[in-house]
């Protein structure tokens, strides 16, 4: 769901860049962010809660309140919607605390 | 040890005229600023400012952060920022420490520290208020307009205030749906015109309304809203339901204070402030000598105001730590004027109100 | 109500259209700013002196009608889109009234489409005779359209449908 065009922005989309969610390929654009990637694809859902399992997506989309984090290239805990996306990066939900390693 | 005059933490409005203002007093200045672009939250504001010219009043927000950058690069030799970079720690002997992308960690001294750090979008209490699909309104904002993503079809927004209107008429500009706008107050709380901006395009503005519950399996499906008595109540039997895949809550900002605490500023909880803000006098400085603060950290307002406080900040820790200009008097009442212009109206009487329970003069 | 709902009464929109007399001698603005918030670029817009805030950018825009030449460079500089110029001097049926638009797709000259009240509502349909989009502006077009007399006072959006 990209904005194709805009009255008063003129979006100048970066090179186009693959990357993993759960295992399955994606497409986002050099300059975004992972969470802005996902949500372009649908993902809306990018973690589970630590005791409940809830589902989790974004919420301040400024790297604030910790709603958005994931597993990214194994690491736990990154901030999706401040982290830019990168080429063959591997994205996981994040299910719970997460496995330091 | 990294030693400079001062430290500007925060690269958004209030910071970045806090920079221009000490740099061309003659400080040296380095600006820190935690994400990889400066301009704070101006550069997902595709809406023309209010204000006078001072404040760039009628100059959409996405190009104020060009107009204050260029500005600072007058001053390329004063001045170093520093992006991607988070201040983590602020101590009693005056020691920044700071962490730049994620692994460079640095220690700096400066003479004066100007706190800039902004605010951050509330949340509202409501059963299943944590689905994915329910966002701030903000961060719907830079989903939209800084990335040119929508976020959903049907969108329904929590909160009759300027950013709520504000981001409601962006969502149609960028051709989302807004089924309604709701706001638990009696009345509409943003500037007027906006309202009536958004409400000739079709959009319902619901005053006395609350969101009851939001209803989905992994993100929101449906939302539930009822009315609410004078004091809030909800009243059964009132209810809505609204079909909508997205829900964007805009419930107010509140300051991001870590770091002044942290540092040891005296704080006070001020309800018209939105939160707790530190306690200062006129020239923006905080109970602990030589440190500042400026923009929505001090108390949340219109981004304009956040600009003149920042240029007023910079000055007057400049002028503290010994780069006082020679037309130092005549600048600082220029925007204290500035200040008390944007704040004299009805919506500013509320602002002063709380305002006057932190200055000491 | 008004405060309740962003739906100006018809008292207060009459009392900020000029006299049927002035419309009929030619365009002259409309400011629907019924608040007072710290803001006064429409004041700095204007080269005619037809619109005064004064030393409180808080007051409630004054327009002084036989000042205004219905330029319409002030419809593209308020943040809050709140002005619009009503030209009563073309026709005795129709008035030509021009108002910002920033929605996409933009109307083409000679389109009809949808016009609508302060509430939104689809009520005339209207014809677009001019879309003006320079640099100047920026990024806030101003339309012109023909409406029907008997909408005048009520018209102030539209929305694109459009029926050839």
């Amino acid at each position: 769901m990209r904005i194709e065009e805009h009255p008063i922005l003129d979006f100048k989309r970066g090179k186009k860049i693959k990357f993993t969610f759960n295992g399955q390929e994606a497409e986002g654009y050099e300059g975004e962010t992972i969470a802005a990637a996902l949500h372009a694809a649908g993902v809306k859902v990018l973690g589970k809660s630590l005791f409940l399992h809830r589902p989790r997506g974004f919420y301040c989309a400024i790297g604030n309140c910790s709603s958005c984090l994931m597993v990214v290239d194994g690491v736990p805990n990154v901030k999706t919607c401040v982290t830019d996306l990168q080429e063959g990066m591997e994205v996981e939900t994040q299910v719970g605390k997460g496995v330091i390693i | 040890m990294r030693e400079a005059d001062l430290v500007v933490v925060g690269g958004g409005p209030a910071g970045l005229c806090a920079a221009i203002s000490a740099a061309s007093s003659g400080a040296n200045v380095l600006v820190i600023e935690r994400n990889k672009k400066l301009g704070g939250q101006l550069v997902k504001q595709t809406h023309m400012f209010f204000g006078s010219e001072k404040q760039y009043a009628s100059t959409r927000g996405i190009d104020i952060t060009d107009i204050l950058l260029n500005e600072l690069k007058k001053y390329n030799n004063q001045v170093e920022i520093m992006t991607d970079t988070t201040v983590v720690g602020m101590f009693e002997d005056g020691v920044i420490t700071a962490l730049h992308k994620e692994d460079k960690y640095f220690k700096i001294k400066p003479k004066a520290t100007v706190i800039a750090t902004g605010a951050f979008e509330k949340s509202l209490a409501f059963p299943n208020n944590d689905l994915p699909g329910i966002y701030g309104a903000g961060a719907v904002q830079t989903l939209m307009n800084v990335y040119g993503v929508k976020p959903g079809d049907k969108v329904l927004m929590v909160g009759a205030g300027n950013i709520g209107l504000i981001v409601s008429y962006q969502l149609m500009q960028a051709g989302v749906e807004v089924v309604a706008i709701l706001d638990a107050a009696s009345k509409i709380g943003g500037y007027l015109v906006h309202a009536s901006k958004i409400r000739r395009m079709g959009v319902p503005i619901l005053t006395s309304h609350t969101v009851k519950e939001a209803i989905g399996k992994d993100c929101v499906e449906k939302v539930i809203v009822c009315k609410v008595d004078d004091k809030f109540k909800q009243i059964e039997g009132s209810e809505i339901e609204f079909d909508v895949d997205v829900m964007c809550v805009s419930v107010g900002l509140t300051p991001l204070n870590e770091l002044l605490a942290m540092r040891g500023c005296e704080m006070k909880y001020i309800p018209q402030l939105s939160g707790s803000v530190p306690v200062r006098d006129e020239n923006y400085e905080t109970t602990v000598e030589n440190v500042f603060a400026a923009g929505d950290a001090t108390g949340v307002e219109e981004a304009s105001a956040a600009m003149v406080e920042g240029y007023l900040a910079g000055i007057c820790a400049s002028a503290k730590i010994g780069y006082k200009p020679d037309n130092f008097e005549e600048r600082k009442q220029d925007y204290v004027k500035q200040l008390s212009d944007l704040r004299s109206g009805p919506v500013g009487q509320h602002i002063l109100s709380g305002i006057e329970q932190i200055v000491v003069k | 109500m008004f405060e309740k709902t962003g739906i100006p009464s018809k008292e207060m929109v009459m009392e900020k259209f000029p006299t049927i007399d002035r419309i009929n001698q030619g365009p002259v603005v409309v400011v629907e700013c019924y608040k007072e918030i710290p803001c006064n670029p429409c004041q700095t817009a204007c080269k005619f002196d037809a619109i005064y805030i004064g030393e409180d950018i808080n007051s409630i825009p004054k327009v002084k009608n036989e000042n205004c030449s219905g330029c319409a460079i002030c419809l593209s500089k308020c943040p809050g889109l709140a002005i619009m110029v009503i030209d009563g001097s073309k026709s005795d049926e129709t008035v030509q009234i021009r108002i910002p638009y920033e929605l996409l797709p933009l109307p083409k000259e000679g389109d009809v489409v949808k016009g609508l009240s302060r509430e939104g509502e689809h009520i005339t349909n209207v014809k677009i005779l001019k879309v003006l989009n320079p640099k100047s502006f920026d990024r806030t077009p101003v339309i012109t359209f023909e409406v029907d007399r008997n909408y005048m006072y009520d018209i102030r959006n539209i929305k694109m449908e459009v029926q050839s």
